[in-house]
């Protein structure tokens, strides 16, 4: 997503009659199984959730054709007082809260950490890498162990250990799914910061502690702002990741309960179209869902230019 | 003496937060072996209770092997779609001169901002009632056939071999099928095993979509059937907790020892474009 965005220059001999369609056109050929993809699989299914959203649409048997008649913005109307989904896109709001700095913060410190020449360097990076890479559904399986009322984080924490417990306590239960995937993400997130500060130069941190700089002032004044691009990227990522939260809420609290704290919009996009058969509600939430994204994106990388 | 404490407080800080990431692992692959996962801190360190029953149980509840199965016919083809088609648009992307490149180049950027939640449902409708592929491979496959980050990858790999390469090999008259195969892909082999490996993770660890159209036990990949066991059959057997680590680990154990063989190919900048929201 960051590494290419321009359009390629050919540096060829330009040929003295250049035709209509390009010198080699066999390109488009080799190009149409993705053109074709594209259009089936992303610009198709895009139209249709827009459409769905915008009518009464249901499911009916194979075959039968029942009309399906326009309502215009009824679907928004009753997604928008749902209470339910009123919840699911507060749950996101404090997800995003406990997840978006910690992983900012976090990954940024461990990678400058990680960057300083360490031994066993590639230890670390695996150890933090390795719960990136694993299945979601095989870390969630050890949380709900770990962070159970018997669990083994209550055992170590005794009589501090919260009633209920983490994950069927209401106030708990999305924090707890807030660590969680900062966790899980964080590895992603070094690594970007890792190859960010590749590109520090190293002249500016040797010329800040001739300044009698300490390592806070340093980090605070030379490695912050020398890796806001990626900073940004982290930013929308995580608001992307967070956004996108269905396995985690759904496993670790049962189909988002306690009392609907953990259900998410997915989730709930998940039990309105296909469990109770209802997509044009259930389209309705995605389009919602990818303005409000789109919106934070927005404004974070707004935020980052500004300062 | 400054620099001396810094450098140990470093250490301090990155072991601490090694500890906490590897730690789950440890009591996964762990607890996968033991007769009684442990839930009190000082039973860390088993000394006995080793067994393989948990394997047994959860394979007499889900048909590991079957499950398995299915999550490597899925990531196949996954990867078979992704590289075939991927390294052809690629090549026309990077290296060949045709109509409608622009417009090509900007259709793949603007892929790349789709998110799934939106066209999770329509996907749901026309694959599973407009194509009639809910419970079969394909209809695993296809919203993941074609990798535009794979794409991304080939283009700027074939991007960077010299242009007097390929006009030499035209001058000769080879068709640009053939100086895709037997010239560029040769010399593309590092983007090759990076696309299989950022790709192989995906459908290997993907549990949405593949959840929502199987409701088909013998064809549900090993992340789906494990999910199913973890939510509904759990709660209702005696001791679940060994079986549930049992079947994590053989879950999450190909793609970490796969990484663990591969680790130098995971740069950071491949992986960065292989993000997709």
């Amino acid at each position: 997503m960051s590494t290419a965005t321009r359009e390629p220059r050919t540096t060829e001999v330009r040929t003295t009659r250049s035709r209509w369609w390009g010198r080699q056109p066999v390109g488009s050929l080799f190009a149409l199984p993705y053109l074709v993809f594209v259009l089936a699989i992303f610009a198709y299914p895009l139209g249709f959730a827009v459409w769905i959203a915008f009518h009464d649409y249901f499911f009916t048997a194979p075959g039968v054709d029942v009309p399906k008649p326009f309502v215009g913005l009824d679907n928004f109307a009753a997604v928008l007082t749902d209470p339910q989904v009123l919840e699911a896109f507060r749950n996101i709001g404090v997800f995003l809260v406990i997840n978006v700095p910690l992983t900012v913060v976090l990954s940024m410190v461990l990678a400058t950490a990680l960057n300083a020449g360490i031994r066993w360097a590639a230890a670390y990076r695996i150890a933090f890498y390795v719960p990136y890479l694993t299945a979601s559904v095989s870390l969630v399986g050890v949380w709900l162990l770990l962070f159970s009322s018997g669990g083994l984080v209550n055992s170590v924490l005794g009589p501090l250990a919260p009633d209920p417990s983490w994950l069927v306590n209401s106030s708990l239960a999305m924090p707890t799914i807030a660590l969680y995937v900062t966790w899980k993400q964080l590895g992603f997130y070094i690594l970007l910061y890792l190859a960010a500060l590749q590109s520090v130069p190293r002249e500016l941190h040797e010329s800040a502690a001739t300044d009698g700089a300490n390592a806070w002032q340093r980090f605070r004044n030379v490695t912050v702002p020398g890796v806001r691009a990626t900073t940004v990227l982290v930013l929308v990522l995580a608001i992307i990741t967070g956004a996108n939260l269905f396995t985690e809420p759904y496993l670790l609290t049962n189909g988002g309960g306690p009392d609907g704290a953990s259900v998410t919009p997915v989730l709930l996009i998940y039990q309105r179209g296909i469990q109770q058969q209802n997509p044009d509600t259930a389209a309705a939430i995605g389009m919602l869902l990818v303005i409000v994204v789109g919106v934070l994106s927005l404004a974070a990388n707004r935020i980052n230019r500004e300062r | 003496m400054r620099r001396q404490r810094g450098t140990w407080v470093r250490y301090l800080l990155l072991t601490l937060a090694a500890a906490v990431f590897a730690f789950p692992f440890y009591f996964m692959v762990v607890g996968a072996f033991q007769e009684s996962p442990t839930n009190t801190p000082d039973h860390l360190l088993p000394t006995s209770g080793w067994t393989l029953d948990n394997f047994a149980a959860i394979d007499s509840r889900i048909d590991l092997l079957g499950s398995l199965g299915n999550s490597l016919i899925f990531t196949a083809g996954v990867l078979l779609g992704t590289v075939t088609f991927g390294l052809l648009a690629g090549y026309a992307m990077a290296r060949l001169d045709f109509r409608g490149r622009g417009a090509t180049w900007v259709l793949m950027l603007l892929v790349q901002m789709v998110p799934f939640q939106l066209l999770m449902i329509p996907l749901y409708v026309q694959i599973t009632r407009g194509f009639g592929l809910g419970d079969t491979y394909l209809g695993m496959i296809l919203p993941f056939a074609i990798n535009t980050t794979a794409v991304f990858i080939f283009t700027q790999f074939f991007r960077a071999l010299p242009q007097e390469m390929f006009e030499a090999a035209r001058i000769d008259g080879a068709s640009e099928l053939r100086i895709l195969t037997s010239i560029a892909v040769p010399l593309v082999k590092p983007a090759l095993t990076t696309v299989v490996l950022v790709t192989f993770i995906g459908p290997w660890n993907e549990f949405l979509w593949p959840f929502l159209i199987t409701k088909d036990a013998t064809l549900q990949p090993l992340a789906v059937s494990l999910a199913n066991y973890i939510s509904n059959v759990a709660q209702s057997t005696a001791n679940p907790n060994g079986a549930i680590l049992a079947g994590a680990t053989t879950l999450a154990f190909p793609v970490v020892i796969l990484f663990c063989l591969f680790q130098r190919y995971f740069t950071a900048s491949n992986i960065g474009s292989a993000v997709k929201g």
